[in-house]
């Protein structure tokens, strides 16, 4: 047995690719078992899921909520009209919904840092950071991606907006590119609670908290802060400038057209950053012991 | 007996909260980069409508500021001790607490205006400074409205304590505090005034969510500071809260003592 293994590592280890590429197909899998598991073990329970994902969709209508009662006040909100806001809204709520689901479970790192439970993770033979983010997977964040889609779907119906095949394009771009942001994002603050494992809710500021900012125009915000969130931490490419591309706006900043369509790209880079975060993370954990 | 236990329970939640010294930091940090995000969401709805709810624009820019010092002491969207309390309850544990010579309610009550005393320390004045220092807060200038406050804030965190201490007790019959405790907490969210003021919730709604007793966590304690009730306002204001203090306490010892019966039913 012990040769059999000697042999394969033997034939992955010289072309590193593979190895890559073996370890995320791995990873994908592992965690879409965990996830199966989950799933079958939460529709035991029908209608404690029904209340859930509905309290999940009602807890973030209320954000909406709260707009719809500015708007009873005002026609405009930093020189953006409700269905404008709406569009700003849909696309963030939607894009944080998906990686939420995907990835929200990872803000629990910290308390399996704290009570030991991380090292059953470790030893078994599946990449932590699947087991991590499938841990508890929960299917009532649903809730909160069909809130996103309706305000989504309410703005683009309203607005009259001059549709080209790019502007199509960008909807669905906008919204993939956004969740992987954000999920970067889940990544580096689960990598963050390694070092500091009662700091989950600094995480917050940028998960929910950026999601907060974002259902906003940037025109709201002083220069400093939309500087921050476009070249710090790149929270701007989730929606604000693809929706500003939509609705043939101008940028903040003074930023060039083409930024729109930057997404990927940005998403690409903070998923290099959050993975080698992440694997700093791991390897400078030391196991409490118990 | 008596006042100098409840008072060693209300230091030991005081103390057994400041242990937890990150996580406190972490909080705080995250109070204040929402309480920056709403501060800028308000200075646009306010230069749109100047006055908007009675409020001027460094009116509304405190309220915002005091929402985020208050959301953990007031425990506006839950939390603080109702997980303990319900996990007891669904082990059984909570026989061991009723045989003990303390009464129940008032037990859990001290551990958490101790638990609130150093939230309002610890995550409550520091972003209040930062917002201070980054906007321009309407302060009270007398040391009486800054009592008044205080005095609001208490009875508030009352108010917010009896809420989460029937949430709690649903566990006799539910067995399990998460359906409950979402809804204390969507509740908590919107009728609390910490989304945007209930002064601009319009009609029929905005008369019933100041009714409620969620107003009592922050929308009178922040129309106190902003010294919005003066002379008999002011007494009012503490009686509607002391009201539903009163009113909640009352109910959860009724609740309390028609679920220990049924404990005893149950053979404990």
């Amino acid at each position: 047995m012990a040769e059999v293994t000697e042999v394969s590592r033997a034939v992955e280890v010289p072309d590193a690719v593979f190895v890559e590429r073996s370890r995320l197909v791995e990873g994908v899998r592992a965690y879409g078992l965990i996830v199966a598991m989950w799933l079958r073990s939460t529709m035991a329970y029908r209608a404690s899921f029904a209340m859930t994902a509905f309290g999940n969709f009602a807890a973030t209508g209320f954000d909406f909520v709260a707009i719809l009662l500015m708007f009873a006040h005002v026609d405009e909100l930093g020189g953006y009209t409700l269905p404008e806001i709406a569009l700003l809204y849909g696309a963030s709520g939607t894009a944080f919904g998906l990686a939420d689901l995907v990835l929200g479970s990872m803000d629990r790192l910290g308390r399996r840092v704290r009570d030991g439970t991380l090292d059953t993770l470790l030893v078994r033979p599946v990449p932590v950071l699947a087991q991590v983010a499938a841990d508890r997977f929960a299917l009532r964040r649903l809730g909160r991606i069909t809130q996103g889609l309706l305000v989504l779907g309410y703005g683009l119906a309203v607005l009259d907006i001059a549709w080209t095949p790019l502007k199509v394009v960008m909807i669905p771009l906008m919204l993939l590119s956004g969740a992987a942001i954000f999920g970067a994002v889940f990544v580096g603050g689960a990598a963050f609670q390694f070092f500091a494992q009662d700091a989950a809710e600094v995480q917050n500021s940028f998960t929910y908290g950026g999601n907060t900012l974002l259902q906003y125009p940037p025109t709201v915000f002083a220069k400093d802060l939309v500087r921050g969130v476009t070249f710090v931490v790149p929270l701007a490419f989730v929606n604000w400038l693809p929706t500003l591309y939509v609705l043939g706006r101008e940028y903040p900043l003074g930023l060039p057209e083409w930024v729109a369509f930057l997404p990927p790209v940005v998403a690409g880079v903070c998923w290099g950053l959050a993975g080698a975060a992440w694997r700093a993370g791991l390897r400078s954990y030391r196991s409490t012991g118990n | 007996m008596g006042m100098r236990l409840y008072a060693v329970v209300a230091a030991g939640g005081f103390r057994r909260h400041a242990t937890y010294r990150i996580a406190t930091a972490a909080g705080v940090f995250t109070n204040t980069v929402f309480g920056f995000i709403l501060a800028y969401t308000y200075t646009a709805l306010w230069d749109e409508r100047p006055q908007l709810g009675g409020y001027d624009l460094s009116q509304a820019l405190t309220y915002v500021w005091l929402g985020q010092a208050l959301l953990a002491t007031s425990a506006m969207m839950g939390g603080g001790f109702e997980d303990e309390l319900v996990e007891r309850i669904r082990t059984g544990d909570v026989a061991v607490d009723l045989y003990r010579p303390v009464d129940l309610q008032l037990w859990w009550l001290a551990g958490d205006l101790g638990r609130a005393a150093f939230q309002l320390l610890a995550r409550g004045v520091v972003p209040m400074l930062l917002g201070a220092l980054a906007f321009p807060l309407a302060l009270p200038g007398s040391p009486g409205v800054w009592l008044a406050f205080l005095v609001s804030v208490t009875l508030g965190v009352v108010v917010s304590f009896a809420l989460r201490y029937l949430v709690a007790l649903s566990a006799f019959w539910l067995m399990d505090g998460a359906g409950a405790a979402q809804i204390a907490f969507l509740a908590g969210l919107f009728f609390s005034g910490l989304l945007l003021p209930l002064t601009l919730f319009p009609g029929v709604l905005g008369e019933v969510a100041r009714a409620l007793p969620w107003s009592a966590l922050l929308q009178v304690p922040a129309d106190v500071f902003l010294g919005k009730h003066a002379g008999w306002g002011l007494v009012e204001a503490f009686a509607f809260q002391g009201g539903w203090a009163l009113a909640l306490l009352l109910a959860g010892r009724l609740v309390q003592s028609v679920a220990t019966r049924r404990v005893v039913v149950q053979g404990g």
